[in-house]
């Protein structure tokens, strides 16, 4: 069983290098720990409004408004000068019956929740002022007060089918960043560990060998299959324990894909190895290879997109994972929604694999 | 008459145009030390590679015991010594031999015997358990020469196994190739040291692409009525310009 030898090497190869190891498996857990940290802000943005010349009940109603403060400013280049000294977002100016809004802009999140807090409170506002108007109507026409008028406003009770109102964007990009860890740190590190092999000439004298170039691919890919469910088991147990990641699935599927997720990675990164005359044209590879997979990923949302532009998505093999990941920890798909995800990998895997061993006949005819 | 090992048969090759064989004619009978002499770039290498069968030849054959190369079960019989040392630096000695002689496909017991006895022949007893990359140049020399000793080889192709090895050991190293001769191995060696040829039964004389000589050193001297390999050589690379 040469297949089981030649794994038995690299995996032994691997853990002698102590700095690689450390790259596979903290490194990930590093990372998201950090993307917690910064994409965690729940979206609440505190603006500062600057109103010129504004009544004060809508004053009074756009300060209740949650993390929008008002000052108030009797002249504009007061406010104008606030403005460039960045103490508050906007100005709001009343003339002739109309707002005119100026935002700094700087931050875009900003400008939009200054906008929906002074639509609402707008809305709100002649609300209630339609409703005095009634009122008094309806007293001067000496109709009873209609009890329907006065009664409160209904409440909103928020559920959620995933996560709860802490749920953000971590939680959405937390299961495709799983399988891109993966993906990435496998094709780099299987890739690199085969291309060494051909500049050191080892790969030339093992094929000076009876070996059959069928079974040093398998050997890779059964040594970099372990190694990827060991990296996919800490990856997914911290982000499940330590992140208090919800995976409404099961954990089992998860491990799955990034199993299944880590072989095309290797294949692909033996492929690309082919390519490259040193470790520095490898890494020319990531921007070639991997960031173009992290933007059609989901990361960013595909529907968003234009048509023509998603279509180059179907050919990369992390949206299917990132597709069936996000399926399993956010609405707990199963078996059958995943097993066409599963088979697309697959079949990238069994194309990138024959290859493989065609291309190793560069280095040996038979 | 002895029977013929290997045979190289009309053999040209060219990459990217150039031609690098020309037409290559050879005959290595049993038994026998063969040194393939030449310059850099003359295409010992090729030669080289194209009996393991790595290359193809774009006309002519290549035959190993009377079978056709590219034949990947034949590898089995052969050792190969590249010029490269090409360890696995993460792993000791032992580690190396150990993967080597799985690769060629030997049982439990006959690798453990073998690599006790190659170590011996190269010296590296004591470094065994050392890793390969903590190795001087000259013990990363003798470990490949030793990976390549491994198994039940009936050629050995050695690409210059004798750069960066001290003399001492390269008397032990010929003795040992000298052995391994009358056990009945076939061994061709490519070297750039010509006192190392006076050592082999047979020259052959690798110039442009050509096999301009090819007789045992005493004949070649003869010819080129000169004393040593050396002045052969030098005399043959004069007549070809």
């Amino acid at each position: 069983m040469r297949t089981l030898m030649i794994a038995q090497r690299v995996i032994k190869e691997l853990f002698r290098d102590k700095r690689t190891l450390v790259l596979m498996f903290l490194a990930p857990i590093l990372i998201l720990f950090l993307m917690k940290l910064v994409f965690s802000v729940n979206s609440q943005t505190d603006v500062n409004v600057a109103t010129v010349n504004v009544n004060t009940s809508l004053n009074e109603s756009l300060d209740k408004a949650s993390h929008v403060s008002v000052s108030k400013y009797n002249q504009t280049k007061q406010a104008k000068k606030a403005l460039n000294d960045k103490k508050v977002d906007a100005i709001i100016n009343y003339r002739n019956n109309n707002f005119y809004v100026e935002y700094s802009n700087v931050d875009a999140s900003k400008t939009k929740a200054i906008k929906l807090a002074l639509n609402s409170t707008l809305l709100s506002n002649s609300a209630i002022q339609m409703r005095h108007q009634l009122q008094k109507l309806q007293l001067a026409l000496g109709i009873p007060v209609n009890k329907a008028v006065s009664a409160s406003k209904p409440k909103i009770y928020n559920s959620y089918v995933y996560g709860s109102s802490k749920t953000n964007f971590f939680d959405k990009i937390v299961p495709i960043l799983m399988g891109f860890f993966v993906f990435f740190f496998v094709f780099l590190i299987s890739g690199m560990a085969l291309l060494n092999e051909r500049t050191s000439g080892t790969l030339s004298r093992l094929l000076a060998t009876p070996v059959k170039r069928s079974e040093i691919v398998f050997g890779y890919m059964l040594s970099y299959g372990m190694i990827a469910i060991l990296q996919t088991l800490v990856i997914v147990l911290f982000t499940v324990w330590a992140l208090n990641v919800e995976v409404v699935g099961s954990i089992f599927y998860v491990i799955l894909i990034n199993f299944v997720l880590a072989l095309v990675a290797l294949a692909f990164g033996i492929l690309m190895s082919t390519f490259a005359k040193s470790e520095f044209q490898m890494m020319q590879f990531i921007p070639l290879v991997i960031v173009p997979q992290v933007f059609f990923s989901g990361i960013i949302p595909l529907d968003t997109m234009a048509n023509g532009v998603k279509v180059i998505s179907y050919i990369l093999p992390l949206k299917y994972a990132g597709d069936a990941l996000t399926g399993i920890i956010m609405s707990g798909d199963g078996f059958e929604q995943i097993v066409t995800p599963i088979l697309i990998l697959l079949g990238f895997l069994v194309i990138l694999t024959i290859l493989n061993v065609l291309g190793l006949k560069k280095y040996r005819k038979v | 008459m002895a029977i013929t090992i290997i045979s190289i048969n009309d053999v040209s090759k060219s990459f990217d145009k150039q031609l690098v064989l020309k037409d290559v004619n050879l005959k290595i009978s049993e038994g026998r030390i063969i040194g393939l002499i030449g310059p850099s770039g003359a295409g010992k290498s090729t030669v080289i590679k194209i009996i393991l069968g790595m290359e193809v030849p774009d006309s002519g054959t290549t035959m190993i015991f009377d079978k056709k190369m590219p034949n990947r079960k034949l590898l089995g019989k052969i050792g190969y010594m590249a010029q490269t040392d090409a360890l696995y630096e993460q792993l000791t000695g032992r580690e190396n031999l150990k993967f080597y002689a799985d690769m060629k496909g030997l049982t439990k017991q006959d690798a453990v015997k073998q690599i006790k006895h190659v170590a011996q022949v190269v010296d590296l007893v004591a470094d065994l358990d050392k890793r390969a990359g903590g190795y001087s140049g000259g013990m990363k020399r003798r470990l490949s020469l030793a990976i390549a000793l491994l198994g039940f080889n009936q050629v050995l192709i050695l690409d210059e196994p004798t750069v960066g090895v001290d003399p001492a050991l390269r008397k032990q190293i010929w003795s040992e190739l000298e052995k391994l001769k009358e056990e009945g191995k076939t061994i061709l060696v490519t070297t750039h040291v010509m006192d190392e040829a006076e050592l082999t039964d047979e020259v052959a004389l690798l110039l442009g692409g050509e096999i301009i000589a090819d007789d045992t050193p005493t004949k070649l001297k003869q010819t080129y009525q000169v004393d040593s390999i050396e002045e052969v050589f030098l005399k043959a690379e004069a007549q070809q310009k």
